[in-house]
């Protein structure tokens, strides 16, 4: 979408960073930010740019994750951990309303809304691109998959707080072994779906942040930070940084996933992967656009107060497709092939895009490092049903 | 916090929220099975089409999806025949008149009942089935010179598992309704059919080429009855089936009730037979 703020960019220092969170926070805004905690580059509040997890990189694996030293101390060294904006746009648990018995009926209260938006410092490519898709399945934004002209309804929670949130993009200057967004469509450059987009320019006994204008409300903010103006090769160094990343990304999702997957839902590959998988939902748990939920009653003692709340749920637990009588899923291949098979394929029928973005979360996380680019290559070399 | 105020319509504020509404007369109708008539706490009336639901909540325990029972043209009323299979509807099964449940809804897509004019009409229910293809039942018969023949196959599987067995026998009192029913296995006394209901299909009785037919059981007993009548000759296109999965939102959030590309919620639960024929015949899909 084109803006009169296309091509506003400058140049910051390293300094320029605490700018930015100060002006945020004085917006309004509640900071959240990359932090290193317990082992792992994770999504918390920050008050100040002291709190980013400054010269933190990390090596990534099919069930490996670990944090290393990035000898240039840069800001945004690392790339993807194990959580996304997601917990903070979709909770993980979300009181839906509190009822209370009076005489033979109740009553119903809605719960407050968050005091304040949040402003989220480093989103990479992948991460944007994850809200896009959220974006559709909670009603933020159009879609066109099939259910359109059907009944559409919005998650007026969700909609509510991505409505007020503010991205600060950061473009990614490596990429991890489990990093496939390049073949997702996206990335590692962050194109759209910001406010405001950094990029970290470390070289040459340089370290500043060249950062673009992406909406009006990043306009505002950037007027305020007194950034110098960006030169031409200020944008060559960090196009030639993406570029650099781009390389980097050896190992893609297969091209034509969603037709090969829904031309062989009954492929014997499913029970090769079924054998490996432990149905721990790690996999969904991580990934920044699974969004299936449940909900949980919970009374107080006297039963007179209730409270009903949405919880993430996965679709490996066997009582995601309980009806009466058991599961519709009673096998892990069923289970592990509605994720694989939803994610790749059937979304696009849903939404008209793919559920996947490439960040390799799924990959990282999963403690025997099922890898779903392997998984999908696997069944497209030896497809049982030819596509039509 | 601010109280929900329920809008007004179908739709509270909030597709999450329920709207209160009071139970006016409870029934039993089976050893496990029981109606509940409700009426909304603000007096307003309940539009539904036949084949539609709603997720009916008990207080405090949770929610089920339940196909609307009643008249669709007496939306005053709002009729839900349940069975006792769980948390919910046997919290739902111990309530007595006078006492509060929460309704959202109408969701999904309802039998297409318009499609049918002019064709025969032929329902096929198994069980409790019965109770989600009543309201088409009463919607035809109210609208009954818009039809040809009328059939009703149903199966139950015993005698004493037969739903709405008085009304039943009221339809086939009349003259322009032909009803058959089966049961799978005789206990006590009956003196009718035994056999499974895909049997009684097989003895016709409807136009092979200008019927529509609407389906509703046991997901196996449904596909089984498509597979009879388009056996029979009616093109695939022509008959309907409503699906059932486990459902937290039903509105298309939750992803529990996906059956493939789709949400059973939103995309159906009644679907047209050749869109739901090969997603149905895969394995724990």
């Amino acid at each position: 979408m084109g803006n009169s703020n296309d091509g506003v960019r400058g140049v910051m220092g390293r300094d320029g960073l605490d700018g930015l969170i100060v002006l945020l926070r004085e917006a309004g805004y509640e900071t959240i930010g990359p932090r290193a905690r317990d082992g792992a580059v994770t999504y918390e509040a920050v008050e100040s740019a002291a709190d980013l997890p400054w010269g933190v990189a990390e090596e990534q694996a099919g069930g490996r994750y670990r944090l290393t030293e990035d000898a240039s101390n840069a800001a945004f060294a690392h790339t993807v951990g194990p959580q996304s904006w997601k917990k903070y746009l979709y909770p993980p648990r979300q009181t839906l309303w509190t009822g209370e018995r009076t005489g033979k009926g109740f009553t119903i209260e809605s719960p407050a809304p968050e005091p304040k938006p949040y402003a989220f410092i480093g989103a990479r490519a992948c991460e944007l691109a994850a809200v896009a898709i959220q974006d559709k399945v909670f009603g933020y934004a159009p879609h066109h998959g099939r259910a359109v002209g059907q009944q559409q309804f919005a998650d007026s929670g969700y909609v509510r707080r991505r409505g007020a949130a503010f991205f600060v993009a950061v473009d990614c200057r490596r990429s991890a072994d489990t990093c496939f967004c390049c073949s997702m469509g996206g990335g590692p450059a962050a194109e759209s779906g910001f406010d405001l987009r950094l990029s970290e320019l470390i070289g040459d006994g340089r370290h500043e942040f060249l950062i673009e204008v992406g909406s009006e409300r990043g306009r505002a903010i950037f007027d305020r930070l007194g950034a110098r103006p960006a030169t031409t090769a200020d944008v060559a160094a960090a196009k030639a940084q993406t570029q650099a990343a781009a390389a980097m990304q050896t190992k893609g999702m297969p091209q034509g996933a969603a037709a090969l997957l829904a031309d062989n839902l009954e492929h014997p590959q499913w029970a090769k992967v079924a054998e490996r998988c432990l149905n721990c939902a790690n996999c969904t748990m991580v990934c920044p656009t699974c969004f299936c939920s449940t909900v949980e009653d919970v009374t107080d003692l006297t039963g007179d107060k209730v409270e009903r709340a949405r919880r993430w749920d996965s679709c490996f637990t066997m009582d995601f497709s309980y009806i009466h009588g058991g599961g519709i899923r009673q096998s892990g291949q069923s289970r592990y092939r509605q994720w694989m098979t939803h994610k790749l394929s059937h979304w696009e029928e849903q939404f008209g895009t793919s559920g996947c973005t490439g960040c390799g979360r799924c990959v990282t996380w999963c403690p025997v490092g099922i890898d779903i680019r392997e998984e999908t290559a696997a069944i497209a070399a030896a497809p049982k049903n030819k596509q039509a | 916090m601010d109280t929900i105020l329920p809008a007004s319509g179908g739709f509270t504020a909030d597709p999450m929220t329920p709207r209160p509404f009071l139970v006016t007369k409870r029934r039993k109708e089976l050893s496990d099975t029981f109606t509940l008539e409700l009426s909304a706490a603000d007096g307003k009336p309940f539009a539904f089409k036949p084949g539609q639901f709603n997720m009916v909540y008990a207080f405090g325990v949770g929610e089920a999806p339940i196909s609307i029972s009643g008249d669709p043209d007496q939306p005053e009323t709002l009729v839900h025949t349940i069975r006792a299979v769980g948390k919910a509807t046997d919290a739902l099964g111990m309530l007595a008149e006078g006492d509060m449940v929460g309704v959202r809804g109408p969701y999904g897509n309802p039998w297409p009942v318009e499609e049918a004019y002019g064709d025969d009409v032929v329902f096929v229910a198994g069980g409790v089935g019965l109770a989600p293809l009543r309201p088409a039942i009463y919607r035809v018969l109210t609208e009954r010179e818009r039809f040809g023949r009328v059939v009703i196959y149903y199966g139950a599987r015993t005698p004493e598992d037969m739903l709405f067995r008085k009304e039943l026998q009221a339809w086939r009192a009349r003259f322009d309704v032909s009803v058959h029913v089966t049961v799978d296995r005789v206990t006590g006394k009956w003196g009718g059919k035994v056999g499974v209901v895909t049997q009684l299909i097989k003895s016709g009785g409807f136009d092979r080429h200008a019927s529509t037919a609407f389906v509703c059981g046991p997901e196996v007993m449904m596909r089984y009855s498509a597979e009879a009548l388009v056996e029979r000759g009616l093109a695939k296109t022509d008959v309907w089936l409503s699906m059932e999965r486990n459902m937290k939102c039903a509105v298309g959030i939750c992803g529990h009730c996906q059956l493939g590309g789709s949400f059973v919620c939103k995309d159906g639960p009644v679907y047209r037979y050749d869109v739901i024929e090969k997603p149905m015949a895969v394995w724990e899909l």
